[in-house]
């Protein structure tokens, strides 16, 4: 239990996605102009990355990974599909976008007005197959690890956007120089908000 | 001082509209405001009477900020001494430190305000004073032997990058003398930290870390040095924040002048104390090993540059919240991540700088969800009211 805890304060905090890997920044960039939307694509984020990561946990598992097909028989030990993993992982976050889309659909039609165009776009969201590789490199040891790993990444994900959404709501009125209007003020505030995010880097939890 | 206002009015023509020097206008507007008080009156718009603007403001932090700054530079020549096993008498001290301090000074405040001037000559606005504030700080938080040539080059970067580019003072999202700091930190850390930087020109066996580095080395607690010691700041640590008493001196000042938020001061106390009592109460049974979280809450007050921090950096009135209910989360939040990252963070002893960025990063968040909340709130209100006269 404590082990999943410092998965998930770790995932959030000191590996996160924006700050310490810069992963996802298109959609970061492209809807962060207001704090209500980013809200909306922060939550997608979360819920799709709380998914795809422990189902691609499972896949990587008993399906890719070196070795993994022993489950069907012994003589597949020396299997290794490992070099689908990408195309496997891709396959499987653009189903379980859609998967979730659909389900949003049918349960919550409120939820999924508010989230709109957000929820398809993220298939091509980098962290989110970021999420994944990254869980293939760390070799969690169980499903429960896995899975908080891929809830903490999506919550920092989620804090970065807000902040800088929050942020950029502020500074709708400041009399930034023509040039770096727009894109350019938005990553120099992204490199500030690194440098206050390395405070983070080093804690040993 | 009146014949120094007719030359100011002999040569104001030059520099106005259509005059010969009209390029130069903000720079002539800068150093007449600098020296008179500005005779212009509003013309249209809401006429606001209120005796304290921006440069009234700015000089009450920098008054503020004296104390601790003669202090300091008396501490580093007293440091300095002491580990050469010298005996001084308190102007020796005080030169010393003046000489060692007095350059930073002035390098940050030519740098900083020739950048200041070169904007507003550029982009047609006035110079503002913001930096008066932000060049007193930037000397009293670096160590007293950094480099003129780094202090200069963290000064252009703060303004530059975490200022102007935001559109000059009152625009900035980060604090720029923490900026300045923080850039130091990252970019020279074998200058910025350790046990070697915080006594100007010490002998070579002795070791000069500050009480919380001694911490770091795993020194037992008896080693630390004595608690009226660290209050009144007989310590070595950077020029401002070792005395705690000339602090709350300064926070006085801001407080009675209503300059200094004291929701922020006391929400970043209570939350930093709140969070090293707990701290202290479950350490012996988590992590007996841990120095930072077995010390009693009282010395993470008065250690390092908490005080300092949280008197005169997390009360930036630009980069703080701006909302009051705002302001006491933001403080309480300053106060639990400075204690946390010094305590869990063993590669940053110094947490607070750090904790006062991330919540100025923070900051327009909190103000809009209290915005939100009391929308909401009032929203509800009207509609009872409503449903009450029906």
């Amino acid at each position: 239990m404590e082990n999943l805890i410092n998965i998930f304060v770790k995932s959030i905090f000191i590996d996160n996605m924006i700050f310490a890997y810069f992963l996802g920044m298109c959609s970061y960039l492209a809807v962060s102009k207001t704090v209500k939307t980013s809200v909306g694509l922060g939550i997608a984020v979360v819920f799709v990355l709380g998914i795809t990561v422990p189902v691609d946990y499972l896949i990587n598992n008993y399906l890719l990974a070196p070795g993994a097909l022993v489950w069907i028989d012994k003589s597949l030990a020396d299997v290794d599909l490992s070099f689908l993993s990408f195309i496997i992982f891709i396959a499987v976050i653009a189903s379980m976008v859609q998967l979730v889309e659909m389900v949003i659909e049918k349960f919550s039609p409120a939820l999924y007005s508010s989230l709109g165009i957000f929820l398809p776009l993220i298939a091509v969201n980098c962290a989110i197959l970021g999420g994944s590789l990254f869980m293939q490199e760390r070799e969690y040891v169980n499903i429960a690890e896995a899975t908080s790993f891929g809830l903490g990444s999506g919550v920092g994900w989620f804090l970065a956007i807000v902040g800088i959404a929050a942020i950029r709501e502020k500074i709708k009125y400041s009399n930034v120089p023509a040039p770096l209007r727009g894109l350019g003020i938005t990553f120099i505030i992204t490199g500030l908000m690194g440098i206050a995010f390395m405070s983070f880097m080093g804690i040993k939890l | 001082m009146s014949a120094l206002r007719a030359l100011v009015d002999k040569i104001k023509p030059q520099f106005e509209k259509g005059g010969r020097l009209e390029y130069l206008h903000s720079t002539f507007e800068a150093f007449e405001s600098f020296l008179f008080v500005p005779n212009t009156t509003t013309r249209h718009g809401s006429h606001i009477r209120d005796y304290i603007d921006m440069k009234r403001t700015m000089s009450v932090v920098v008054l503020a900020l004296v104390p601790a700054l003669l202090f300091g530079m008396w501490n580093v020549g007293y440091q300095h001494f002491l580990s050469h096993g010298e005996a001084s008498t308190l102007w020796q001290n005080f030169w010393f430190g003046f000489g060692k301090v007095f350059p930073i000074l002035v390098v940050s405040y030519v740098v900083g305000l020739g950048i200041e001037f070169i904007f507003a000559q550029i982009r047609g606005h006035e110079v503002n004073e913001g930096f008066l504030v932000s060049g007193i700080l930037i000397p009293l938080i670096v160590p007293p032997d950094t480099p003129l040539w780094m202090v200069a080059i963290a000064t252009a970067f703060a303004v530059v990058i975490g200022k102007e580019v935001f559109g000059g003072t009152g625009m900035n999202i980060l604090n720029p003398a923490l900026t300045a700091r923080a850039f130091l930190f990252f970019a020279y850390p074998q200058d910025m930290s350790g046990d070697k930087v915080w006594i100007a020109d010490k002998a070579d066996a002795f070791s000069g870390a500050t009480p919380l580095g001694d911490l770091l080395v795993n020194e037992p607690l008896s080693s630390l040095p004595s608690i009226s010691d660290m209050f009144w700041g007989f310590i070595p640590g950077s020029v401002g924040e070792t005395s705690t008493f000339l602090i709350l001196v300064g926070a006085v000042i801001l407080i009675i002048t209503g300059i200094g938020s004291w929701r922020i001061m006391l929400s970043v106390f209570l939350g930093g104390f709140g969070l090293a009592t707990l701290f202290w109460a479950i350490g012996p049974y988590v992590a007996p090993d841990n120095v930072y979280m077995n010390l009693p809450p009282y010395f993470h007050m008065i250690m390092g540059g908490f005080a300092f921090g949280a008197v005169f950096m997390a009360t930036d009135p630009v980069t703080a919240s701006q909302t009051s209910r705002g302001k006491w989360y933001y403080g309480i939040l300053i106060g639990v991540m400075a204690v946390l990252i010094r305590v869990l963070n063993p590669a940053y002893p110094e947490g607070m700088m750090l904790a006062i960025l991330l919540m100025n990063v923070f900051a327009p968040l909190i103000d809009h969800y209290v915005v939100e909340a009391n929308i909401k709130k009032r929203k509800k209100r009207a509609k009872s009211a409503q449903l009450a006269t029906v």
